[in-house]
């Protein structure tokens, strides 16, 4: 019992890192944009905000230090795509390859370095029940404000009307450029919430999970993340559940032998992709949600016209 | 009265071309006033400038007898001015209340709008579900959305491009009905069209444009089509000549009850289809568009290939199981809508295109191309089919809609296919090349070839074919002679609501088709 609530607790830990990131690449693919540079944005997160933390910053600097710089790390992809129109891919390939570089520079000398990482919050009461006290309530405060930022995305996107303008460009930046939305600079936000986020995932990792700067500590998180949006089919509700899975997927690597589970890790890690590239077989076979949640334009250049 | 718009001296050149030279129009407030013209005649060039989406080089706008100096989209609105697009600009994959809500200024109320949706629709006879999704929306619906999208605005001069192209005659109808109901409410009305029919029905003026000019101001109810097809062309255009047909005794092709899933997302499937060509006839596929004839004529040609081979028989020999160009070898000729990409390649020369599908005249020996033969191809049909081209290093992409149908025709007619299939033939072409292109299908059906003319022009399908097939939602109905049915019938049918002919048994159809 206490193996599987520590299991639930480490699983429930190791998916936030992952909602961040794909919640941001959600909404910059919902606008029609691919970036696929969100490894690059979470080690440039993740190297910025121990920066931060040894520059001697409060933490809540930190934080916002690893979330500016995601956001100016994406602005390179932002420019290169949609100011020079470059291919996406490209671009955004650059961007993850661009990043791990900067990263490994800027992380220069703190390595290994363990990091006062932030803590879990004890709720009065709420954490003191058992069982449920230890699943639910005894997280350190990023991991509720993943919940908030899931809660705020879904609302953003399908109750204001920027989010369903958001969603229009996505669809048809064309029309959207007819009707008077200013496709570029809408694209250009979407693109700088992504790498926001994708830096508040990465500090997540080397202020909170590791705690501590190694280089390369992502460790293909970003490249799951990118993989999650698609596994969720493009909706919010989804990305929870599977960078839940796709979490609980890591846990079982780390703790597989623990729990005498004979199945190599190696098969585990490459679980998330099968699981993605299954699940882009059944949706598009599914036309209706497909033409309900696919942004049809995405990593399509635009061109204002006229 | 003052007029609600009025144009003076609207000049406009693109690099190459004068657009517009030297418009003048004006619009009386209630008035439906038609702008006819050929594709090219300069009418959606002058359409963008009164709506603000270009500048014109020279000239005056005037909006209730005021100038407007600085003009753009935002202008027009703020004057009351909207345009309904011939190419909807709706969103799929939201509802329609979500589709208006995004060019409504202010904060979104979508229960508000919505009422106000159905108060509009209801009023004016265009109903529409504002909570229905888009992409279930047949074209006509997409159109009455747009319509309605405009409307909620209150405008006070409405611009409607082509708006019946995508219309059964009875949504036809229905439209003329809301925009007379507009007219007499005080709103203004710009029609462009090139149907002369519509145009004399509904409009009380017209200004016709040609090659950028205006070359008649008329009342449209009192003047004859003959003397406004005379003002579009600038000739009168030829008599077809129809010479009754002689059938062969076998269907050329026949398709066995064909099933397919759709390709696309918003695509349809096909079901159940059946329909046999003979020899000598020119046989109708009408439908609104989006009904199928995309997977049909992807389907015949062997772009998509079905799933069992007896699905589609050419002279007795099951072919669907072959690709296109094993379906070429064997005499199917396929002239797809598009011409610029599919039917041919918009940057290569026209020599090189003819070899595309003419390679089958032996202008390709062990896997080399005879450049030569190719040339004198081409120059062939450039001079044959009156291809109005520099000669066959033109390139595809430089010759007008017209000249490249021509082209396109004439390549394929020239390896004397026993079949060919024909998908739009006169779209985005001009009257005269239109006519011609028809002409040369009822001689080459004549000729003993079997012709299957794809179209959603109603009227072009009853002035060439000998019998027709309407397409609706994927499903074929029986086959109608043209001479015992009628405008009427085939619209209704072509909505899915009129009563389906009996199927005629095949054993008596054939024989009744051979003798």
């Amino acid at each position: 019992m206490d193996l599987f609530i520590s299991m639930f607790a480490a699983t429930i830990i190791a998916a936030t890192p992952l909602i961040f990131a794909a919640l941001g690449e959600l909404v910059v693919e919902k606008s029609g944009v691919l970036n696929l540079g969100i490894e690059g944005m979470m080690l440039v997160g993740a190297a910025f905000g121990v920066w931060a933390h040894f520059a001697g910053l409060p933490m809540i600097v930190a934080l916002a230090a690893a979330v500016l710089a995601g956001a100016a790390a994406s602005l390179l992809f932002g420019v290169l795509a949609l100011t020079f129109m470059t291919n996406q891919y490209a671009a955004g390939l650059a961007l993850a390859i661009f990043g791990t570089g900067v990263s490994a520079f800027i992380g220069r000398g703190f390595g290994s370095t363990p990091v006062d990482a932030i803590q879990p919050i004890h709720l009065p009461g709420l954490s003191d029940i058992p069982v449920i006290g230890a699943m639910f309530f005894q997280y350190d405060p990023l991991v509720y404000f993943s919940f908030v930022m899931f809660g705020a995305v879904s609302w953003f996107l399908y109750r204001t009307k920027a989010g369903l303008a958001l969603r229009a460009i996505g669809e048809s930046p064309d029309s959207a450029h007819a009707i008077g939305f200013e496709v570029i600079k809408i694209r250009y936000l979407a693109v700088m919430f992504g790498g926001a986020m994708a830096g508040l995932g990465g500090a997540y990792l080397s202020l909170v999970y590791t705690p501590l700067w190694v280089e390369n500590m992502t460790a293909g998180r970003g490249w799951i993340a990118l993989a999650l949006v698609v596994f969720a089919a493009w909706r919010p509700k989804r990305v929870i559940l599977g960078a839940w899975l796709f979490g609980g997927m890591t846990i079982l690597q780390l703790q597989g032998q623990a729990i005498g589970l004979k199945v190599p890790s190696e098969l585990l890690s490459a679980l998330p992709y099968l699981a993605t590239i299954a699940v882009l077989v059944l949706i598009s076979r599914n036309r209706q949600a497909m033409a309900l949640d696919f942004p049809v334009s995405l990593a399509q250049p635009f061109r204002p016209k006229g | 009265m003052t007029p609600r718009l009025e144009l003076r001296g609207i000049s406009k050149s693109y690099p190459g071309v004068l657009a517009n030279d030297d418009i003048s129009l004006s619009v009386l407030p209630g008035e439906i006033h038609a702008v006819l013209g050929e594709n090219g005649a300069g009418k959606s060039t002058l359409m963008k400038i009164i709506y603000g989406a270009t500048p014109a080089d020279a000239g005056q706008i005037y909006c209730d007898g005021k100038a407007v100096p600085e003009h753009g989209p935002a202008v027009s609105r703020e004057l009351g001015i909207e345009m309904v697009y011939q190419h909807f600009a709706l969103f799929e994959s939201i509802t329609v209340v979500e589709n208006i809500a995004l060019s409504m200024p202010g904060k979104m109320d979508l229960k508000g709008l919505a009422l106000r949706i159905r108060e509009v629709s209801e009023r004016y006879g265009l109903p529409i579900d504002p909570d229905r999704l888009v992409l279930s929306l047949s074209v006509g619906e997409r159109q009455r959305v747009e319509i309605v999208r405009c409307l909620l605005r209150q405008p006070k001069l409405l611009i409607l491009d082509e708006p019946t192209s995508v219309l059964t005659p009875q949504a036809v109808r229905k439209l003329f009905e809301t925009l007379r109901q507009l007219s007499d409410e005080g709103c203004s009305i710009l029609y462009i069209s090139h149907k002369l029919d519509e145009v004399r029905e509904l409009c009380h003026s017209a200004t016709v444009l040609r090659g950028g000019k205006v070359t008649g101001e008329t009342d449209p109810r009192q003047a004859t089509s003959a003397e406004l097809a005379r003002m579009m062309v600038g000739k009168d255009l030829p008599e077809m000549m129809v010479e009754p047909s002689e059938l062969s005794h076998m269907p050329l092709l026949s398709v066995n009850n064909l099933n397919l899933a759709p390709e696309t997302v918003t695509g349809t499937s096909l079901k159940a289809v059946s329909l046999e060509v003979f020899g000598g006839e020119i046989v109708g596929i009408a439908g609104v568009s989006g009904n199928g004839q995309g997977e049909l004529a992807a389907a015949i040609s062997g772009e998509k290939i079905t799933s069992a081979a007896e699905d589609i028989v050419l002279e007795g020999r099951p072919i669907g199981h072959l690709n296109a160009g094993r379906r070429r070898d064997l005499g199917l000729g396929f002239v797809p809508e598009e011409r610029l990409g599919r039917g041919a390649v918009p940057p290569y020369e026209l020599s090189e295109n003819a070899l595309l599908t003419a390679h089958r005249l032996g202008m390709v020996k062990h896997g080399m191309a005879n450049r030569r033969k190719a040339r004198d191809f081409a120059a062939d049909v450039i001079e044959k089919y009156n291809v109005k081209a520099s000669g066959p290093s033109a390139k595809a992409h430089g010759l007008s809609g017209g000249n490249l149908q021509k082209f396109i025709m004439g390549r394929e007619i020239e390896l004397s296919p026993k079949v060919l299939l024909v998908s739009q033939p006169t779209w985005g072409v001009d009257v005269g090349a239109a006519a011609y292109v028809r002409q040369t299908l009822i001689d080459l059906s004549r000729s003993g070839q079997a012709v299957i003319v794809i179209s959603e022009e109603l009227e072009e399908l009853f002035e060439i074919c000998d019998r027709l097939y309407v397409i609706c939602n994927g499903e074929l109905t029986p086959s109608l002679n043209r001479a015992d049915t009628n405008v009427e019938e085939v619209g209704l049918l072509m909505t899915g609501t009129g009563s389906k002919p009996a199927a005629p048994d095949v054993q008596t159809e054939s024989v009744r088709y051979a003798v």
